[in-house]
């Protein structure tokens, strides 16, 4: 579990990215947060790991106040998957995943097997292992960085805007892949992204930001849906435009997210129910 | 030609006195130069007086340069460490804004991911951002050995022993074949050393290599993923 | 210190500014020697530069002569030219302008492909003729970049005049060598710092017209993240890397 209570940010230059930011995100469950760009989304994020210390306020793990933990170790303890893949471009694929274990101090060798098994895991061939990221699509590298993300095991994922340099049809499919592994796994994800689509896709606890990592709605993607909270809600999950108006609708044993034209935009995933088969359709 | 075949042991002599002239100096001058150029890169203030200070330096002209270290040193004139410490100090100048430049070229997003996954600020320099300005440090290393091994010539004015001497002597005693020999020998060492750098390059980047191969490969991955 | 001393005495002393070896008739002839190789080298290399900055074509053969250039180094050219040409002013003035041709040449056209494709290409697209595209468009863009080639280019032969006092009777490095003869520390340092004088005055003068030359609109600090970002390397862009040996 990771709380924050009363956080908040302001940056030397006077910015004030967060204010007095407070929210409990649920162990093994998937949070989204959602908002426009400069809202604080990556703020919030890198606050967790300890990229940015916080000017006000306490963030605990498990009931730990970070601020008391070091911050490498703890980042090391951490996945991180960042939009551009952040791949180190002077290490093979292998090597990039391989990275922390090997920060740990785990033999070259083992560090290597279990990372060619993590690539199996997010769906790349292995034959892969010992290219450059420069040799791999956009897609590609995308899931090199979740692999590299869980190569620690690590009980916390951070993921920020990481589908958001893919175009739309890898994208999805790298989002069927979360939850996938997610349903696998079961990490305590924080998920940042400016696509209100794909917070309900993945998101079992969904917040909505406005500037200055002020929180408008927190909630399941259902009861948002169901109730926005103000106008701004509204606005942004497109209730008022009409267009893109997303919904839902139940048919069988799931909830279905439709647009205005009654498109399928996804499928929610609610906590507890199984994964979507591989052959369900993709969202879009 | 006649010269140059009777006088086989000089040109070696001298091509070996011209190695010990000029490649510490090569060495020294990146030694010094990382260190200056990261806090060049790091801090705004030290930027400004690294470079203008480098840049002033660079424009010194050789010789005087060959006369005033002594009066500041307090070396002999004809000791060959003034010419080792001119050279470095040339080499300095230009790798200090070559690491400063290579040092923010790197990405920050793969800074920032590097800092993300845990490492340390030590550890991110030696393993993330020095590797990745690899490729420009070897650019600005190949510029510094070719104009070293060309301006250590210049001490044979003032006595320091080295291929320069061939031009010295050739001139005064008007062997043309001596003063063409001098600068084939120059040139070819100059080269040799570029050589030796792209090779060393090539062994410690490797992954720049893949530039001209990479793209083709990103299509070939990419119409596979499409198909998957 | 009192060897400094020394030198600022040589320098100051009246004796030593009269007559055909004084301290200013050197100091004109190594001014006028340097300017006369660099406008030499200029007409030469300026558009010879514009013309592979434009067309893109020879671009290859220019930077490996002007590499290859670089490795030349400059005292042997010097005694070489001389004993072919005989002792006078004429070896030196060849060698001066070999030299400062490549630095020029690779700011000419390296100016021309700095320039954002896009740009040239719109310019081409409101109807402009290929001489206008390189008078109003070209030209005053790249102007910054030829600049920092001429300035490569002249501390280059403000430092290879210098040593041209070794074969011929010219400029102030004739105190180096005369000193250097009579082992007379005092001249030889004195000489020094003049010519040291005389190449950081000419630096400074560049840096203020590199400044200058910069057109209005366009932004003139180069800061580390441009450079990072533009996505072209042009080789021999840095003046501190076109510069090739003192
Ligand atoms: N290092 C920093 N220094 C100053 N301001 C910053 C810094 N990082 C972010 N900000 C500012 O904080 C606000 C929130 O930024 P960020 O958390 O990156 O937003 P988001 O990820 O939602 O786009 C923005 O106004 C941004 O300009
Ligand atoms: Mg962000």
């Amino acid at each position: 579990m990771i709380e924050f209570r009363s956080v908040s940010k302001q940056f030397p230059d006077g910015t004030r990215a967060v204010d007095d930011f407070s929210l409990t995100l649920p162990s093994h469950r998937t949070t989204v947060l959602v908002g426009s760009s400069g809202s604080g989304k990556t703020t919030l994020l890198r606050m967790i790991n300890r990229m940015v210390d916080p000017s006000g306020g306490t963030i605990e793990i498990d009931g730990a106040d970070i601020a008391q933990l070091e911050p490498v170790q703890l980042r090391r303890s951490i996945g991180y998957v960042m939009q551009n893949s952040g791949l180190l471009p002077h290490r093979t694929v292998i090597d990039n995943v391989a990275t922390v274990p090997l920060l740990r101090g785990v033999p070259r060798k083992k560090a290597r097997a279990d990372a060619l098994a993590l690539l199996d895991t997010v769906g790349l061939d292995q034959t892969l292992a010992a290219r450059y990221p420069s040799q791999l699509s956009g897609g590609q590298q995308q899931r090199v960085g979740v692999a590299r993300g869980l190569a620690v095991n690590p009980n916390i994922l951070l993921m920020d805007e990481p589908f958001g340099a893919v175009d739309p049809i890898v994208r999805a499919e790298l989002q069927q892949e979360l939850i996938r592994l997610q349903s696998e796994l079961g990490k305590t994800v924080v998920f940042v992204t400016h696509d209100i689509e794909e917070a309900f896709l993945l998101g079992d606890q969904v917040v909505i930001l406005r500037d200055g990592g002020r929180i408008a709605q927190v909630g399941a993607p259902a009861d948002i849906l169901a109730d926005p909270a103000d106008d701004f809600v509204a606005s942004f999950i497109g209730a008022d435009r009409g267009k893109r108006a997303l919904h839902l609708e139940r048919r069988g044993d799931s909830d279905l997210l439709l647009d205005s034209e009654g498109r399928l935009a996804g499928v929610l995933v609610m906590p507890g129910t199984s994964a979507p088969s591989p052959d369900s359709p993709a969202p879009r | 030609m006649t010269w140059i075949w009777a006088n086989l042991d000089l040109l070696w002599d001298r091509t070996l006195d011209h190695l010990v002239l000029s490649v510490p100096p090569i060495m020294l001058s990146f030694l010094i130069a990382v260190p200056l150029g990261w806090l060049a890169n790091r801090y705004r203030a030290g930027r400004g007086v690294i470079l203008t200070a480098s840049g002033l330096l660079y424009a010194i002209p050789s010789l005087p340069l060959f006369f005033v270290i002594p009066a500041v040193v307090g070396t002999s004139l004809r000791s060959p460490l003034n010419l080792v410490i001119a050279l470095t100090l040339y080499g300095v100048a230009l790798m200090v804004r070559v690491v400063a430049d290579g040092l923010a070229s790197v990405d920050e997003d793969v800074r920032q991911s590097a800092v993300a996954v845990g490492y340390s600020g030590w550890s991110t320099f030696w393993q993330v951002e020095l590797p990745l300005a690899g490729p420009v440090l070897l650019a600005g290393l190949r510029v510094v050995a070719v104009s070293t091994v060309s301006l250590a010539t210049v001490g044979a004015v003032i006595g320091a022993q080295s291929l320069g001497s061939l031009f010295t002597d050739g001139f005064q005693r008007g062997i043309q074949a001596e003063i063409i020999a001098g600068i084939v020998l120059t040139v070819a060492l100059a080269l040799l050393l570029d050589g030796a750098l792209v090779l060393l390059g090539r062994l410690l980047l490797p992954w720049t290599r893949l530039a001209a191969t990479s793209r083709r490969a990103l299509r070939v991955s990419r119409s596979a993923e499409g198909s998957g | 210190m009192n060897l400094f001393q020394d030198a600022l005495n040589w320098i100051l002393d009246p004796a030593n500014y009269a007559g055909p070896g004084g301290i200013p008739v050197r100091l004109v002839e190594h001014l006028v020697f340097t300017v006369a190789a660099v406008l030499m080298a200029c007409a030469i290399a300026i558009p010879v530069g514009f013309l592979i900055g434009h067309t893109g074509r020879g671009r290859s053969l220019a930077v490996a002569t002007s590499g290859g250039l670089r490795a030349i180094p400059t005292l042997g050219l010097l005694t070489l030219v001389a004993l072919w040409v005989g002792i006078g002013l004429g070896a030196p003035s060849v060698a001066l302008t070999v030299l400062a041709i490549p630095p020029i040449l690779a700011g000419a056209y390296a100016g021309f492909e700095a320039i954002d494709r896009s740009v040239i290409d719109s310019a081409r697209s409101v109807g402009m003729s290929e001489s206008q595209i390189v008078r109003t468009v070209e030209i005053p863009l790249g102007m910054p970049l030829l600049i920092a080639g001429i300035r490569s280019a002249t501390l280059q032969v403000i430092a290879t005049a210098t040593l041209a006092a070794y074969v011929a009777d010219i400029g102030l490095g004739r105190f180096l060598f005369a000193g250097l003869k009579t082992r007379d520390y005092a001249e030889m340092l004195g000489g020094s710092l003049l010519v040291i004088l005389l190449a950081l005055t000419l630096e400074g003068i560049f840096t203020v017209m590199q400044r200058l030359v910069v057109p209005r609109g366009v932004a003139s600090g180069r800061t580390p993240v441009d450079r990072a970002r533009s996505a072209r390397p042009v080789p021999g862009m840095d003046p501190a890397i076109t510069k090739g040996t003192h």
